[in-house]
């Protein structure tokens, strides 16, 4: 259905909203951010499903991934809340309105590092909610640091070599029983909107880890602007004032195949799409095709694990069908004559 | 039951105190053993005696083997705190057999199972053995039970010497066993027969007993959680987050149980108006619960100091964005692990500046089981109405310990949600509102909530600087609008909290400042003092920030005694920090071995700082 204009058409959806009332803030991250791509296809995803913008609910953590909240769904509330800490906050809000869908943004150091364990809890709960984890940190560097999700034996000119078992989150997602896991690339925006409408419709938690190349901290050696570049020449990190501006990093692959892809600082990340006729419902085949992917550094992207049967947290707590955080007094309130048996159940 | 004259000639006692309905007692066992029960039972007739009682258990951070204690005090004219000197001691363990026999005051009593063959060198008190193992293997109690029913021996023979009503001990079985006749009759067997026991083969050679009064028929028994429970149950609450901690735990657990109890929804029975959710931390506790508290539930959480340092983080972006949350603190000894098991109110400094950057928050200090209750409901009334977090503090000799209370009242005034928009609203203002504009003037902004279907409804919730209407800004004349206004909203928080408790004695320079538990151990002081010609003013701070009473009590008195159990005397702190200029009027009389406080302590205190 279109409304026509004497200049333009504007197109609506099926309930009468244009995409820019899915739309947010604009963005104040780099140009060529892979997150700001994923903001996009969360929008397109939304209004092409038909949703109310009322009826879903953001949340964040900290980092640049916990900004992008602001950048969509301008109509709809959010909490950008403290690192690491975000799925806590999701859960007790989540329960006082079970008809908002809840999305949630972070990034890997706010899930693989600092929240890790808030990030196994709330998928042992299944908290119905869609979390997207805005991945920058898988070809290992990040701001000059190892991530969490280094290979081991990553060599940094700056750091050495990391000595450490990396964290594969979908792989963490999966063996801590998620009902729903995904991956995709953000350079994939196709691959990236079909997993998010996957995942709003799912009920229950769906990760999402989503490669998300970061264009700021260069790490190539021969790059201008690499974070070796700038301890040779005394700069401070934070004086490297200029970030040249950067493309978005673009895949098209088929189902099946794999590719490479190459980042900003040079480094490359292998993506295989799964199968067409993947099933994914099958978790112990799950487990071992992500495993054998990890052999070969592969990340696997598709829809990797889906278990639409198992209770949610709302099922859980059978909570009624007005939302709690609309029930009046007398619903919350034991009655007056109930004071005179408490009493009596005292000593 | 056979009654002995207490053969007064022969006592060498010193005893100090009468001797009816006014002593101590302490029973010495081995935690694990099953000894709550027996001891609860003892307190628990004695209660239903009319006799003014109170129980505390010192019990060690441990779950099987170690020394534990209970001290129970008995007293006619309801003086019920802690007291150095104990009358009775009852010995079941070995390990602290030599330590308790050292407890009782000279002409006091010495139970103890005989079955301890430890050597007993004292000529100045009556001693009594019992045939613990004897009577337990003679009961018709199985062998798994044994060691359990054999605490009920000495139950019966302090029964027996006392003179402890026989159908107030059932009735305390009764409700421990929550009527089940087969444990009730199990443990009461146990109880007569070492009764009858004890009348045959011991005489009494100690001035001590009991006589029914009638001071206890308008009262309730309980413990400070579990009013607590009650009373957030009362106050509405939607949701409760937490993780175990000692003292803390029975609290969330008493709401547990009792919400499917009060909350049976009217319309939908079969589903929950509520939700209970045992976190994996006490940072997905607080996190949880400030989620919940942000998206419009009446919720809380419940901790202690180490989980309350865990919590700093959360508790500073509540205070900060705003979002309205109740936690207890019940205290327990600190720093860091300290005595678990031990009570203290040291908690009062970290929480009052708890938070990173310029952070003040509000405390309600409940000073007796009925204001546990109370303050249960009226903190979600606070929270909500001034949009911040809100810490209740108690501590573990109210929470975990069993009190004398006045039967609960159901609270005075409707559930206050404070200043919320719904569609309605907005709609009337047409979309123009601003979460953090102060429209009224007094620091309080007006919030939407998540599920507001109006378009315009929706706004940003951060810890990072924000602006009247929540939009991200670094703006230094934002920055400023914004902590003052917050500073603001704190300042004018004492309008809505509970105001001190003042009592005055005639013409007095004294004042005593205390608050939550302390309340005996000063109540009684002031009755000895006053005996001997000291008369006393007493404030019970119920709150902080302080309402202008609390200066007004400083200056009127040139010297007051700020009673608290923490080493650096926290709560005079916060008075000096407050009323630099009245610093001199206070004198801090702090205890900190992590034991209740005595009158005796409250005495002394007052007694050297006026040169007596």
């Amino acid at each position: 259905m279109t409304n026509t204009t004497t200049s333009r058409q504007v197109k609506i959806n099926q309930i009468g909203l244009g995409k820019s009332e899915y739309k947010g803030n604009p963005t104040t991250l780099c140009k060529g951010c892979g997150h700001n791509s994923i903001s996009s296809q969360i929008i397109a995803a939304c209004y092409e499903m038909d949703l109310v913008p009322e009826n879903i609910v953001k949340f964040s953590g900290i980092g640049c991934s916990s900004k992008s909240p602001t950048y969509f769904l301008n109509r709809s509330f959010g909490f950008n809340s403290l690192h690491g800490r975000m799925p806590s906050l999701a859960t007790g809000a989540l329960l006082a309105d079970h008809s908002v869908k809840g999305i949630a943004v972070s990034g890997d150091g706010d899930t693989a590092s600092i929240g890790m364990g808030q990030f196994k809890h709330v998928i042992r709960r299944n908290l119905s909610m869609v979390y997207i984890i805005e991945n920058n940190g898988v070809y290992g560097l990040t701001k000059g640091q190892f991530s969490a999700t280094a290979e081991t034996g990553l060599k940094l000119k700056a750091q050495g070599t990391n000595p450490y078992m990396p964290i594969d989150i979908a792989w963490e997602a999966l063996v801590g029983h998620a009902t729903f896991v995904a991956r995709s690339f953000a350079g994939d925006p196709k691959q990236v909107k079909e997993i998010i409408k996957a995942a709003l419709h799912h009920d229950g938690i769906a990760v999402l880890d989503i490669i998300s190349p970061c264009v700021t901290f260069n790490n190539k050696d021969e790059s201008v602007h690499s974070y070796a570049w700038g301890k040779e020449h005394e700069v401070a990190l934070h004086d490297l004032s200029y970030v040249p501006p950067a493309e978005d990093i673009l895949v098209e692959y088929q189902p099946g195949e794999a590719t490479a892809v190459t980042m900003h600082d040079g480094s490359k990340v292998f993506l295989k799409k799964l199968e067409q006729d993947y099933d994914p419902t099958d978790r112990a085949a799950a487990m071992h095709i992500l495993e054998e992917a990890n052999a070969k550094q592969w990340l696997l992207t598709g829809l990797i694990f889906i278990s639409p049967e198992q209770p949610s947290m709302a099922d859980i707590y059978r909570l009624p069908d007005t939302p709690l955080n609309r029930l009046p007094e007398d619903r919350l309130r034991p009655p007056r004559e109930s004071i005179d048996k408490i009493n009596d159940l005292m000593f | 039951m056979a009654e002995t004259q207490p053969a007064l000639q022969e006592q060498t006692t010193l005893a100090v105190h009468p001797m009816i309905n006014d002593f101590s007692i302490t029973v010495g066992t081995e935690n694990g053993s099953g000894s709550q029960t027996s001891n609860l039972t003892i307190l628990r007739a004695l209660f239903k005696m009319g006799i003014p009682v109170s129980g505390k258990n010192i019990f060690p951070s441990n779950i099987q083997g170690l020394p534990t204690w209970y001290t129970i005090r008995v007293n006619k004219d309801g003086f019920l705190a802690r007291r150095e000197e104990q009358e009775i001691v009852i010995a079941m363990n070995p390990a602290s057999f030599e330590k308790d026999l050292q407890e009782v005051v000279p002409g006091g009593a010495f139970f103890y199972a005989d079955h301890i063959k430890q050597k007993i060198n004292r000529q100045d008190i009556a001693i009594y053995p019992m045939p613990v193992k004897r009577l337990a293997r003679e009961s018709d109690a199985p062998s798994n039970l044994r060691n359990y029913v054999a605490n009920m021996v000495y139950v019966g023979i302090l029964a027996q010497n006392l003179g402890i009503d026989l159908d107030t001990t059932y009735q305390a079985l009764n409700f421990h066993f929550k009527g089940r006749t087969k444990p009730i009759d199990l443990n009461f067997n146990v109880i007569t027969a070492a009764i009858d026991w004890a009348a045959e083969n011991l005489e009494k050679t100690d001035p001590y007993r009991v006589e029914p009064m009638d001071e206890t028929k308008n009262y309730i028994m309980t413990d400070g959680n579990t009013a607590a429970a009650l009373g957030s149950i009362y106050g509405g609450i939607q949701f409760v987050s937490w993780y175990p901690i000692t003292p803390a735990s029975s609290l969330p657990e008493g709401i547990n149980h009792y919400l499917p109890i009060l909350r049976q929804d009217p319309i939908q029975p079969d589903k929950n108006t509520f939700a209970v959710v045992q976190a994996e931390d006490e940072l997905a506790a607080i996190g949880m619960a400030i989620g919940a508290g942000w998206a419009g539930l009446r919720s809380m959480t419940a901790t202690s100091g180490p989980g309350l340092s865990l919590m700093a983080e959360y508790a500073g972006l509540a205070n900060f964005a705003e979002v309205p949350v109740v936690v207890w603190d019940v205290q327990r000894a600190g720093p860091s692990t300290g005595l678990p098991t031990r009570t203290s109110q040291n908690d009062l400094i970290f929480t009052y500046f708890l938070g990173h950057g310029d952070t003040q928050n509000i405390i309600l200090l409940p000073g007796s089981i009925n204001e546990c209750f109370e303050f249960g409901w009226r903190s979600f009334d606070i929270a909500e109405r001034l949009q911040t977090i809100i810490f209740v503090l108690s501590d573990l000799d109210y929470g975990m310990n069993q009190w004398m209370a006045l039967p609960f009242e159901y609270p005075d005034q409707p559930m206050d949600r404070g200043k919320v928009l719904w569609e309605e609203d907005i709609e009337k203002l047409k979309g123009d509102w601003g979460r953090y504009r102060d429209v009224d003037g007094d620091g309080i902004a007006y919030r939407t909530i998540m599920g507001n279907r109006h378009p315009s409804a929706a706004y940003f919730t951060r810890g990072t600087g924000h602006n009247e209407d929540a939009r991200y800004t670094e703006e230094p004349e934002d920055w400023v609008n914004l902590l003052a206004r917050l500073k603001k909203k704190h300042d004018n928080a004492p309008d809505i909290l509970p105001k001190p408790v003042i009592q005055t004695m005639q013409g007095t320079e004294i004042g005593i400042i205390g608050f939550g538990s302390t309340e005996p151990a000063i109540q009684e002081a002031r009755h000895n003092l006053a005996e001997e010609g000291v008369n006393t003013d007493f404030m019970r701070i119920r709150a902080i920030p302080f309402s202008p009473e609390v200066q007004t009590f400083i200056e009127e008195h040139p010297r007051n005694y700020v009673i608290e159990i923490n080493r650096d005397g926290q709560m005079k702190q916060l008075l000096t920090l407050e009323y630099p200029e009245l610093a001199l009027n206070l004198i801090s009389a702090a205890y900190f071995d992590g034991m209740p406080l005595t009158a005796k302590q409250v005495q002394g205190a007052i007694q050297s700082g006026e040169g007596k």
